[in-house]
């Protein structure tokens, strides 16, 4: 099954990203594929470079770089959210890119299931 | 907005989304960048409703005046989504009640549905989305 993944809260804040992290893990481990993740809201944050957290805690936005270098995920930052925001293309972290609400909307068109992270 | 027109993703496929309001209209960003999404699938051709329940029935109040906050006011854009050809708008019947609403406090025309009826309704959709 095709899985198309939205992502509405920042990161450490909330579990929502780390619950959308997980999700999407397993499902690509259980033979699912997970075309795209999707952020929006403050969810823009999980794409900052500029993170530094702790070291013996999870680096979210590292931890979705490696997923999509690993397994082709392709991680979309909402533009206008992103701009409301401060995320711009010389903060974003590896394998994000920064688009449309159009590839949200493609992702509930095309795939088979649009499941969302947040509130 | 008329960058949006016409959009397209190619396959032709037309689903049932269906957004799920459920938060006041200040406060939080929810309501407006949810409104965004809401008129970016209407400009791809999809069958679009909108559903208003908990606080979300707040959106649609009449006498909404956001300048006290110096936050934009942007109730206006729900009274012009018929131009965007989105006409399915649906009420939770228990969250105007809890909160004293009735359909004449709202600013559009809506179809106001019980918990079964909305239930039934979900039950029809493709995707559902919640902000």
């Amino acid at each position: 099954m095709q899985f198309g993944i939205l992502v509405n809260e920042g990161p450490y804040t909330h579990q929502a990203s780390d619950s959308a992290y997980l999700f999407a893990r397993t499902a690509i481990e259980k033979g699912h594929k997970v075309p795209r993740v999707f952020f929006y809201h403050d969810g823009v944050y999980n794409a900052s470079r500029l993170a530094t957290p702790p070291q013996d805690d999870r680096n979210v936005g590292a931890r979705w770089s490696k997923l999509a270098a690993d397994h082709g995920v392709d991680l979309v930052v909402c533009v206008a959210a992103a701009q409301r925001r401060g995320i711009t293309d010389g903060v974003l972290g590896d394998n994000f890119r920064i688009s449309g609400l159009g590839q949200l909307v493609e992702m509930g068109i095309q795939y088979d299931r649009l499941v969302t992270f947040g509130d | 907005m008329s960058d949006m027109d016409d959009m397209d993703d190619g396959s032709g496929i037309i689903k049932k989304f269906m957004f799920l309001n459920r938060k006041a209209p200040h406060g939080t960003v929810y309501a407006l960048e949810g409104l965004e999404v809401v008129l970016i699938t209407a400009a791809f051709d999809q069958d679009v409703s909108l559903v208003f329940t908990d606080d979300g029935v707040f959106q649609l109040m009449k006498g909404i005046d956001s300048k006290g906050i110096e936050v934009k006011d942007f109730s206006k854009t729900y009274r012009a989504l018929e131009g965007y050809d989105i006409e399915k708008l649906y009420v939770d019947q228990a969250s105007m009640d809890a909160r004293g609403l009735t359909e004449d406090d709202l600013i559009v025309d809506v179809t106001v549905l019980s918990v079964d009826e909305m239930a039934n309704l979900m039950a029809e959709q493709d995707v559902v989305i919640s902000f």
